[in-house]
């Protein structure tokens, strides 16, 4: 039955409106993970808090095995979520360039208007950072078009790619997760910072 | 000290609750969360209104009219998406937590070791790369990242650990403005 859009389950404009409802939940969650605070944020890169990591991981693993499950009974036809595209030279690039960007700013795009709906005014500075930094990539397109359209390889999944079944990626990624949650918990005991 | 800690949510409870939000983006409407589409969407709206002959010429917009177009046929306003409205959503849920919470407030934080003009300075310049880099990744820590390695994307994790590797390599240099 799953995805209800492709489905026609609902409207277009029902969509919409969903997404303004899944929207409150997403905000919601990352203020109340403290997602709203650049301290909190950067405290990963330090050590000192590393809510970002524990809080990323732990949902993509969640969603991950919601929709494998979903998938496994039926309720949801992978065939039509949507699959980011790999492009590898700007998946990469663009991932580095992003996490100067996140050391430097302290916040990623939907922490910055999640940390500005509650008053934080350098979250509203990061976000006209934002505007400046997509304007700058909308005008000077025709310099950086041959590396964004470089290495196109379709729409892989990583298990496709690693020869693993979905079912043994996903273990293999909360493994790893476990892995690194531990190392978390280690790292919060070891480098504290006072709060400010 | 350890009450200001526990005003927030349990990290691993704050991340299932996020997982199934990305799980009901999904099985709603086929794809995952997203930021950074929301502000190109915004860029392209102005500048459509600003300089209409340029966005008909340059080709950035000619690519985009081109890829959000459905049989021939464009399609309404950039600004009637889905990223755009699950952005106003955040704004609202964000802010609704931060009241119940007691947390809304105007200011600048900033770690006492550096002023807020710094602060806002590194802002500025940190939000201009995450811009920049969202595009050139096509998304960013939600859309590509998070929402990307749900669904397995290769890409995805490729990002996800581009964005992450580097702001752990680049941290030492960065560290005044966050540790004492």
């Amino acid at each position: 039955m799953g995805p209800l859009i492709v489905n026609n389950f609902i409207t277009q404009n029902t969509n919409l409106l969903l997404a303004f409802f899944i929207g409150i939940g997403f905000g919601w969650v990352l203020e109340s993970s403290g997602f709203s605070s650049s301290r909190k944020l950067a405290g990963v890169f330090y050590g000192y808090d590393a809510v970002v990591l524990k809080v990323f991981f732990t949902a993509a693993i969640t969603a991950m095995l919601g929709l494998l499950f979903f998938s496994l009974f039926g309720w949801i036809d992978l065939d039509y979520v949507y699959v980011n595209p790999t492009y590898i030279n700007s998946a990469i690039w663009g991932g580095v360039i992003m996490g100067a960007g996140f050391i430097m700013g302290g916040f990623c795009p939907g922490t910055s208007f999640c940390a500005a709906s509650i008053g934080k005014i350098d979250a509203l500075v990061f976000i006209g950072g934002l505007f400046i930094g997509v304007v700058v990539f909308a005008e000077g397109y025709p310099l950086w078009e041959a590396l964004y359209k470089k290495n196109f390889i379709g729409f892989p999944k990583i298990s496709q790619s690693l020869g693993l079944s979905d079912g043994i990626l996903a273990l293999g990624v909360i493994l790893a997760a476990i892995g690194m949650f531990w190392i978390a918990e280690w790292a919060e005991k070891k480098f504290p910072q006072p709060e400010y | 000290m350890e009450k200001k800690k526990n005003k927030y949510i349990n990290p691993y409870i704050g991340g299932v609750l996020l997982g199934l939000v990305l799980l009901a983006a999904n099985f709603a409407s086929g794809r995952g969360l997203g930021a950074s589409g929301a502000v190109k969407s915004a860029v392209v709206t102005a500048a459509q209104s600003i300089a209409p002959k340029h966005t008909e010429n340059a080709p950035f917009y000619k690519d985009y009219f081109k890829s959000h177009t459905e049989g021939g046929d464009q399609k309404s306003s950039p600004m009637k998406s889905w990223l755009v409205f699950e952005m106003l959503g955040l704004l609202v849920g964000g802010f609704l937590s931060g009241a119940i919470a007691g947390r809304l407030k105007l200011k600048v934080e900033h770690s006492p070791r550096i002023t807020s003009k710094r602060r806002l300075l590194f802002a500025l310049m940190g939000g201009a790369l995450f811009g920049f880099g969202s595009q050139l990744g096509r998304g960013c820590t939600s859309g590509s990242a998070l929402s990307g390695m749900a669904v397995l994307s290769l890409g995805g994790f490729i990002t996800m650990a581009a964005i992450f590797g580097t702001a752990f390599a680049l941290a030492y240099f960065f560290r005044k403005n966050w540790i004492q």
